[in-house]
């Protein structure tokens, strides 16, 4: 896979799709092209967040350890990105990224990426809005889940 | 110290004063003589004195005096010469005498120079000396870039006044003397002229000069305050960066320099001015002499031979005066400087010579427990750190201080460690003061380690290993010359009173390690470096050095057989796209295009691109090889996109570092180039653009780069073109490559690319990591992990172990204090660099270190993570300065009292 295709990739990711494609090539161009096989883990839960990741084929688990061991809260494949949080955030990984398939992705280092975002404030405002839509989504849900909660407390 | 400078020198160099004062009165005696044979050559055999028939002869150098009671004793009766003769043998005394005057001369300079280098030797090293003594809270206070100011610059004058500090007065004032004497007695009244003259000017001039002493001193202490904060900014170079502070010091520098010009300005006004008075007041006595004396002489109270004979005998007067008050001035202001030095040097209280001396045989073990009694620790402002505090720590015992910042537990573990003294109460071992005991016996037995790491500059092992260094425990024999300088080098040491302690022997107490010698040393060092975790980070940097082949030809024959042994391992498990290899018929799509077509690295970088540019054998081979054309269609297409990609970026951008090609600044050159020769076919682009294309090819690899250049065509046509490139090498390029060569060491590459022989891919995040790894296991598989290990125990650590991480600093620190058996060991928060879970995992390793082999050392341990104290045998809980918790532990499930108090 070529740098063109891999800025085809990334402009199909919302957080990117709104970048021109120049700042794509310079993104994928100063980030790393990385091979997993099946069962190999992107990232551990509780590691210092380094890379973000961006899938160009295959498919990863994403688990959370619970006391009773991992748990699988969702699957990421091909044109998604992952690790993105520990990344703008210092916050250590939330989950553990494990492939199940053979996997090819774009690793964005963080300062590569933070670096990007300062330079050009655009993509910063189009990373705030996608970040704004998932916190609202996310909060929907909260609500919904205690709701519930205190529907089966009653 | 002594406070006056001439007496410290009088102290140490009495005899040899004496001897010199004794050469320099002998060396009169030919000075005089070579004064008056002019004037005999001159009247006699030159003029004619007592030859004035011809035929008559004199006799040469009879050797004869009278004695009182003896009468006449002849020794010599001397030989008959005529004119022509006498002339030659006296003009042959003339040069005797010149040789014999300028062999004392170099003899008394040269004996002066000795004599003040073994003083200025002698004040060095005992200033050093006491720097080895001074109490800890006076080293918080100096600016150690003033302290070796001091020991190096300012004391240097002091050796050069040593040789004439009493020689000089005792010449020069008797020549004065004489002078004046002569005066006297040719005439009273002009004696006296020039004895109030001289009067004035010994009494004026120097007075004078003490404002001058006044402004030196400033000068001093204004130069000794510039080179602290030189150095200051030089240590906190990246603090000003990062608060843009760098023009106030920009300003605080100039004002310093501003002041220092002023005073050094004054001085030189001063100076001149004083220079002034002085010529005039040695100008002005003849000018009382030919009046006054001319008047006395009109008069007839004087006759004219004896004004004459005055002013001549006057001549020699200003010359030695003037120099005896040079002598003065210079003698002043050494003394200051000395009073400047001793006062900064005398601190109380010093620790007492006695404690520090060197003690060859090996403390016997500490019996009785370490102890704090009603201690109390203050900081420098005289706040208390810890007081009332009193704990026994057993021997054997562990026990854990927790409390966090501010609780106190560092300093009682700072007390410990004798790197703070008690303000009130005492630390004890047995009934003994820890202060009191020598330290060859605390230094040994109690091991201290915390996070504030000292690294000297030298050798990973070095530093590893410096906590054995107490006294020098071999005697070195030497031979022949050697020994000829060794005996000299302890006379000398003797004579300026340095200590006699041989830096060749071998300082290593390998017993104080628990090993017998040299040879089973290795394991221990590998013991404490992996307790500590540090094993890994030296193996690392030992495979990323370049090692001497020839010098280390079996291991260099090891490592290229290990080769084929890491195909074997990698294939074994199915790693084998981890690394791609050389292989002289096949193109290596992760090294770069230059690579593949050299077969081999550039060693020497500026001749070989000087060739690239001149050279006509790079053109003619890509020519025949069919690729000219081809690397300038790929050349453009990597110019385009690189210029496409950066065009935007500041030239500073951090993205920059990624462009292998080119630099930033080239970026518009390109682009204009790009400008020029687009749309344009080869053959009408000047040579000197189209290399300027080509070039760019040699750094291209596909897979980083990604741009989609290279076609398995392309990559034939460069693998054939390998031989021409390696074949025809003209001769005046040889050297500048190193060509891969799969039974062959590479000079010029690290071991790990020896081992490795091709690239590790860029599909893998941590391919780097698993083949480190994998070769790591393979070193210690083929029994070459210890060989490799001592590669990285050479690893240069830098000014201030400046090389290493923080981290690796204070494991490195933690292991010095590991591998030498002690019966307490201090650890102070001692990896606070490093994060908490590899801080737990290398404390669990140090207590079942230490508790190996039969060991039972006390352990004081200052905890960062509370959680970890289920270790040790007692909890000590420390807040506000004072132990206010304490509790055995007797099951790791029993302490929750504890562990409530701990969070």
């Amino acid at each position: 896979m070529l740098l063109k295709d891999e800025v085809e990739m990334l402009r199909r990711i919302t957080l990117f799709s709104g970048l021109p494609p120049a700042k794509l090539k310079l993104l994928a161009f100063t980030s790393d092209r990385v091979m997993y096989s099946a069962g190999e883990n992107l990232f551990h839960q509780g590691d210092i967040g380094d890379a973000a990741y961006v899938i160009l084929s295959g498919k990863a688990d994403v688990l959370v350890s619970t006391p009773t061991g991992q748990l699988k809260v969702a699957e990421v494949e091909q044109n998604s990105i992952v690790g993105e949080i520990a990344i703008l955030c210092n916050t250590p990984r939330t989950a553990t990224i494990k492939t199940t398939t053979a996997l090819e992705a774009l690793r964005i280092r963080k300062d590569d990426f933070l670096k990007l975002l300062a330079d050009f404030p655009e993509m910063a405002v189009e990373i705030m809005r996608v970040l704004a839509d998932r916190l609202s989504q996310t909060t929907s849900e909260l609500t919904e889940a205690r709701s519930r909660a205190q529907r089966v407390e009653a | 110290m002594e406070p006056r400078l001439s007496r410290y020198i009088w102290t140490h160099t009495r005899k040899q004063q004496l001897w010199i004062l004794l050469i320099v009165a002998l060396s009169m005696i030919p000075y005089f003589m070579s004064f008056d044979l002019p004037k005999q050559i001159v009247n006699g055999p030159i003029q004619g004195q007592g030859f004035e028939t011809p035929g008559t002869t004199q006799l040469f150098l009879p050797i004869s005096f009278s004695l009182p009671f003896f009468g006449e004793v002849n020794l010599f009766s001397g030989i008959e010469l005529g004119r022509q003769g006498t002339l030659l043998a006296l003009s042959l005394v003339f040069l005797l005498l010149v040789i014999i005057n300028g062999l004392f001369k170099f003899y008394i300079n040269t004996y002066k120079g000795r004599l003040g280098e073994r003083l200025l030797r002698r004040i060095r090293f005992e200033l050093v000396d006491r720097v080895l003594r001074f109490p800890p809270h006076h080293l918080k206070r100096v600016k150690p870039a003033e302290i070796s100011t001091m020991i190096k610059d300012e004391v240097e004058p002091m050796g050069g006044f040593t040789g004439d500090a009493f020689v000089q007065p005792a010449l020069l004032g008797g020549q004065a003397l004489t002078a004046l004497i002569f005066i006297l007695i040719q005439s009273f009244w002009l004696g006296l002229i020039a004895f109030v003259i001289v009067a004035v000017q010994a009494l004026i001039i120097p007075r004078m000069r003490r404002r001058l002493l006044v402004l030196g001193r400033e000068r001093q202490l204004t130069a000794r305050e510039l080179s602290g904060r030189v150095s200051e900014i030089v240590d906190g170079i990246g603090t000003i960066r990062g608060h843009d502070t760098s023009n106030y010091e920009r300003a605080d520098i100039a004002a310093r320099l501003g002041r220092i010009f002023k005073i050094r300005y004054d001085i030189y006004q001063w100076k001149f001015l004083v220079k002034f008075l002085n010529n005039f007041l040695a100008q002005v006595t003849p000018f009382l002499f030919y009046s006054i004396g001319g008047y006395f002489a009109l008069q007839g109270r004087l006759d004219i031979g004896q004004l004459v004979a005055v002013i001549g005998a006057y001549k020699d007067l200003p010359g030695p005066l003037k120099e005896l008050i040079d002598w003065d001035q210079a003698r002043q202001d050494v003394q200051v400087k000395y009073t400047q030095v001793v006062e900064q040097f005398s601190v109380e209280p010093l620790i007492d010579p006695k404690v520090q001396e060197v003690s060859i045989a090996p403390p016997a073990a500490l019996s009785g427990a370490l102890a704090a009694v009603n201690l109390a620790i203050a900081d420098d402002g005289g706040a208390k750190l810890i007081e009332h505090v009193s704990l026994q720590v057993r021997p054997g015992e562990t026990v854990a201080v927790t409390g966090g910042t501010g609780g106190g537990g560092e300093a009682l573990a700072e007390a410990f460690g004798r790197l703070a003294w008690p303000v009130s109460g005492r630390i004890v071992v047995g009934d003994e003061d820890i202060h009191e005991l020598p330290e060859s016996v605390i230094g040994r037995r109690i091991s201290y380690a915390s996070s504030e790491v000292y690294t000297f500059q030298g050798s990973l092992g070095d530093n590893l290993l410096y906590g054995l260094k107490h006294a020098p425990l071999t005697e070195v024999v030497y031979e022949g010359d050697k020994a000829a300088h060794r005996r000299w080098e302890l006379l000398e040491a003797k004579l300026a009173g340095n200590p006699s302690l041989d830096l060749n022997s071998d300082w290593i107490d390998y017993g104080a390690a628990g090993a017998t010698g040299p040879e089973d040393l290795f394991g221990k060092i590998r013991a404490a470096l992996d307790v500590v975790l540090l094993t890994n980070d030296i193996l690392a940097l030992a495979v990323r050095s370049t090692i001497n082949s020839v010098e280390h030809e079996a291991f260099a024959t090891e490592i290229v057989e290990m080769r084929a042994a890491l195909r074997r391992r990698l294939e074994a498990e199915k790693l084998s796209d981890l690394v791609v290899f050389f292989e002289p018929g096949s193109y290596n799509i992760e090294a770069t295009v230059g690579e593949n077509l050299l077969f081999g690295t550039v060693t020497d970088r500026a001749r070989w691109e000087a060739a690239l540019e001149s050279h006509p054998f790079f053109k003619t081979v890509l020519k025949r090889a069919g690729l000219h054309e081809t690397f300038y269609e790929m050349g453009l297409e990597i110019a385009e996109n690189v210029v496409e990609l950066f065009r935007d970026l500041p030239p500073d951008h951090p993205f920059f570092q990624q462009l292998t090609f080119m630099t930033s600044e080239e970026i518009p050159a390109y682009e204009a180039l790009l400008q020029k020769v687009r749309s344009r076919p080869l053959d009408e682009v000047s040579e000197e653009d189209a290399i300027r294309i080509i070039r760019l090819c040699f750094g291209y690899i596909e897979p980083r780069h990604r741009f989609g250049l290279l076609t398995e065509d392309l990559m034939q046509k460069i693998v054939e073109a390998r031989r021409e490139f390696s074949d025809g090498l003209p001769a005046d390029l040889v050297g500048v490559i190193e060509h891969y060569q799969p039974n062959r060491y590479m000079a010029s590459a690290s071991i790990l690319d020896n081992v490795l022989f091709g690239r590790i891919g860029h599909k893998h995040t941590d391919g780097s990591d698993k083949i480190r790894a994998i070769v790591r296991d393979l070193f210690e598989s083929l029994g070459l992990y210890n060989k490799v290990l001592a590669f990285g125990l050479d690893f240069d650590v830098g000014a201030g172990g400046k090389r290493l991480t923080a981290g690796q600093r204070q494991k490195l620190n933690l292991a010095r204090a590991l591998i030498r058996i002690s019966d307490f060991y201090i650890v102070n928060q001692p990896l606070l660099a490093l994060d908490q879970r590899t801080q737990d995992q290398i404390t669990r390793n140090v207590f079942a270190f230490l508790h190996d082999e039969d060991r039972n050392p006390a352990i004081v341990w200052v905890l960062s993570n509370p959680a970890l104290s289920e270790l040790f045998d007692r909890v000590v809980h420390f807040e506000n300065g004072r132990l206010v918790h304490e509790e055995t532990v007797e099951a790791p499930s029993k302490d929750s009292d504890y562990k409530e108090l701990a969070s």
